[in-house]
């Protein structure tokens, strides 16, 4: 059994405007100390598939359909209680701006030892020692100094690095990072990036990673899932996504980058402009934007297809392929 | 992408410049932070030169010290042979160069159209007779950037972000510039937007012969669309070479780490590639270490690095280093 299986998530935001269907039918299974990375750009409901499993959804967000497993416990439906001892606990959370998730007017260490005091047996002293240890993992310096100093003394990296030391510090089984380094240079994201690898080789949790960088994933994540307009267009071990693409959005992404080795020659872009989810098309999310659209994409959406054990996608080009392999 | 020509003038000559901004430290005391401190280069007709470097390192400083928007502390900014002196250099020379800036969502007026905020440079440099000939180059410019002139009446929020940024380059392609500098314009874009606009910036330049100053942190993204790079380190340029030279043999120690921990987006070479780790932060430039500034990260720091501040010089041809001890550690 998988450590979390999402199956069929829909989550929806009722807006004056309409409900805005932010996810989509959003299948995946997570297992124990793996790195799964989630990656999309904006709007294509990566955070909102996370703040789900963690169920932090603004007020008019909501669940409206599907399941979310953590260890065989339901977690769609359950209530404040139970998500009370899941939060922070088993399932953590750390944010992309380090700058606005600390709270300013509280010391580093209270603030650390505050989540240890909240979900473990441990009394003052023995938290104030787990957070010196903590921030020490996370490669802080002169950490009982920096106990007693307040957010605005640290540097975004540093802040980021407390808000790991956080966020493991009750030791949960999984770490939900959401765009962890987009705020920082590349320098000190090579640094946390690093940091997160060891720690999660060091305490075998398992990792989402939520990022719109290929570079990123391609660094740490040992599976991922492309979503697109809050559906997962393809998802499979990284080596499969960058090597061996089979849906026309990712290929498009990878071709749109420029990499290592592209000198002069052009960037292929894709084309057009990213979804209005309140205007959603009947077919495939992407088609208005693919170049190899055919009718049946107009028309009706495509399910998971699988190329091979390790790797699904969402696309009529890999059914008509298929097909004509069958020699049908 | 245009080669420079090793002997034209350049378009724009830096020379020495150095932009301080006084900081209050007490009653009646400043400091002076240094944010752009002696920084010299060309810039060729025709070329694209990248600036890089870590938040703080005075790249945008330099950006906007180049086009005059800040008056210089020092040194000068000469325009094809020309210095930047008087308010009358200063006017003729904002008609020739311009800047297009990072967040297309707070640098365009959400109270005009499109039309009067590409038309807005034109009104300012009284470039047109007629309404009509207004009418007519706003046209073309939305043409130029790939939007449509029937959105001319529209507004800035009825656009998407990449949209957005196509509204901000016709803007500062209004007067027919020579010279753009280009601050962080990709980055608050989505990725597939981004090659869209990076396409575009070079068509651009292929078209109308344009100079641009680069300015981003994504390295990839800097090296894609660059002839050569300059890194930034402390209000400092610590290296200055052709695009793929920077980034296939770094020779400074900072520009070496820093190329080091880009993100590739390829898992095996992810997997293969070696970090050189940096120990410490980059320091205040309130209180800029002396001599080297990167002595204190440096991993091939000397005792004579701390002493004196390494010159910017010419190693191999066309290759500019400021370190004490390049020819050592090789």
């Amino acid at each position: 059994m998988a450590l979390l299986e999402v199956k069929d998530l829909h989550t929806s935001f009722f807006t004056d405007a309409g409900e805005v269907r932010a996810v989509n039918g959003v299948s995946f299974n997570l297992e124990r100390g793996k790195v799964l990375g989630i990656v999309g750009e904006s709007g294509s409901g990566k955070s909102v598939t996370a703040y789900s499993i963690m169920q932090i959804l603004a007020s008019t967000g909501r669940i409206v359909s599907g399941s979310i497993k953590f260890d065989g416990q339901e977690l769609v439906g359950a209530d404040e209680k139970v998500m009370k001892t899941i939060r922070g606990n088993k399932i953590s959370i750390i944010f992309q701006d380090p700058m606005t998730s600390l709270n300013p007017t509280y010391t580093i260490g209270h603030q650390l030892m505050e989540a240890i005091l909240l979900h473990t047996n441990r009394n003052k002293q023995q938290a104030w020692d787990r957070a010196v240890e903590m921030l020490r993992l996370v490669n802080v310096n002169e950490p009982e100094k920096r106990m007693k100093q307040y957010p605005f003394e640290f540097s975004g990296g540093m802040r980021q690095r407390v808000m790991i030391a956080m966020a493991l510090a009750c030791e949960p089984d999984i770490l939900i990072a959401d765009e962890p380094t987009t705020a920082l240079d590349v320098t000190i994201q090579a640094g946390i990036l690093e940091l997160m690898k060891d720690i999660q080789k060091e305490m075998g949790m398992a990792i989402i990673m939520i990022t719109h960088d290929l570079g990123v994933v391609a660094q740490l994540c040992d599976e991922v899932v492309v979503m697109y307009a809050g559906s997962i267009c393809e998802q499979g071990t990284a080596d499969e996504i960058f090597y061996n693409p089979c849906h026309e959005y990712t290929k498009g992404l990878l071709r749109s980058i420029p990499t290592t080795d592209s000198g002069g020659e052009r960037l292929q872009p894709i084309s057009g402009t990213p979804i209005d989810l309140l205007n959603m098309p009947k077919g495939c999310a992407f088609a208005p934007r693919c170049d190899a659209a055919m009718k049946i994409c107009i028309q009706e959406h495509c399910d998971r297809f699988e190329i091979n054990e390790n790797h699904a996608a969402a696309c009529w080009m890999n059914v008509k392929k298929a097909k004509e392999g069958a020699g049908l | 992408m245009t080669t420079q020509n090793p002997n034209g003038e350049p378009l724009i000559r830096v020379s020495h410049l150095k932009q301080y901004f006084p900081i209050s430290t007490g009653f009646f005391k400043t400091k002076p932070l240094k944010a752009v401190d002696d920084i010299s280069f060309d810039i060729m007709e025709g070329e694209t030169l990248g600036l890089v470097g870590e938040s703080g390192c005075g790249k945008t400083t330099a950006g906007r010290s180049i086009l005059h928007l800040y008056k210089p502390t020092g040194g000068e900014v000469i325009y094809r042979g020309k210095p930047i002196k008087t308010a009358q250099d200063i006017a003729d020379y904002r008609r020739k160069a311009t800047m297009v800036f990072q967040d297309p969502y707070s640098s365009l007026d959400p109270r005009m159209t499109v039309a009067d905020i590409i038309g807005e440079p034109l009104d300012v440099q009284h470039m047109y007779k007629t309404k009509e000939e207004r009418r007519e180059r706003i046209l073309e410019l939305m043409d130029h950037v790939g939007l449509n002139s029937e959105h001319a009446a529209r507004y800035a929020h009825e656009f998407s972000g990449g949209q957005r940024q196509r509204v901000g380059i016709a803007r500062s392609l209004a007067v027919n510039p020579d010279f753009i500098v280009c601050d962080e314009p990709v980055s608050a874009l989505d990725v597939s937007i981004q090659a869209q606009v990076i396409n575009m910036f070079d068509e651009l330049q292929e078209q109308l012969n344009l100079t641009y100053l680069f300015i981003a942190h994504d390295l990839l993204v800097v090296r894609h669309i660059s002839d050569r790079i300059a890194v930034m380190y402390l209000g400092h340029m610590v290296e200055l070479a052709g695009a793929d030279e920077i980034y296939e043999r770094p020779l400074h120690p900072y520009t070496r780490a820093l190329i080091s921990a880009v993100p590739v987006p390829d898992p095996v070479k992810a997997r293969a590639n070696q970090r050189i780790a940096m120990t410490g932060e980059i320091p205040s430039p309130l209180n800029a270490p002396p001599g080297c500034p990167f002595h204190t990260r440096c991993p091939y720091a000397k005792e004579s690095c701390k002493e004196s501040m390494p010159e910017l010089r010419e190693i191999e041809k066309g290759r500019f280093v400021a370190c004490h001890r390049i020819e050592e550690i090789g």
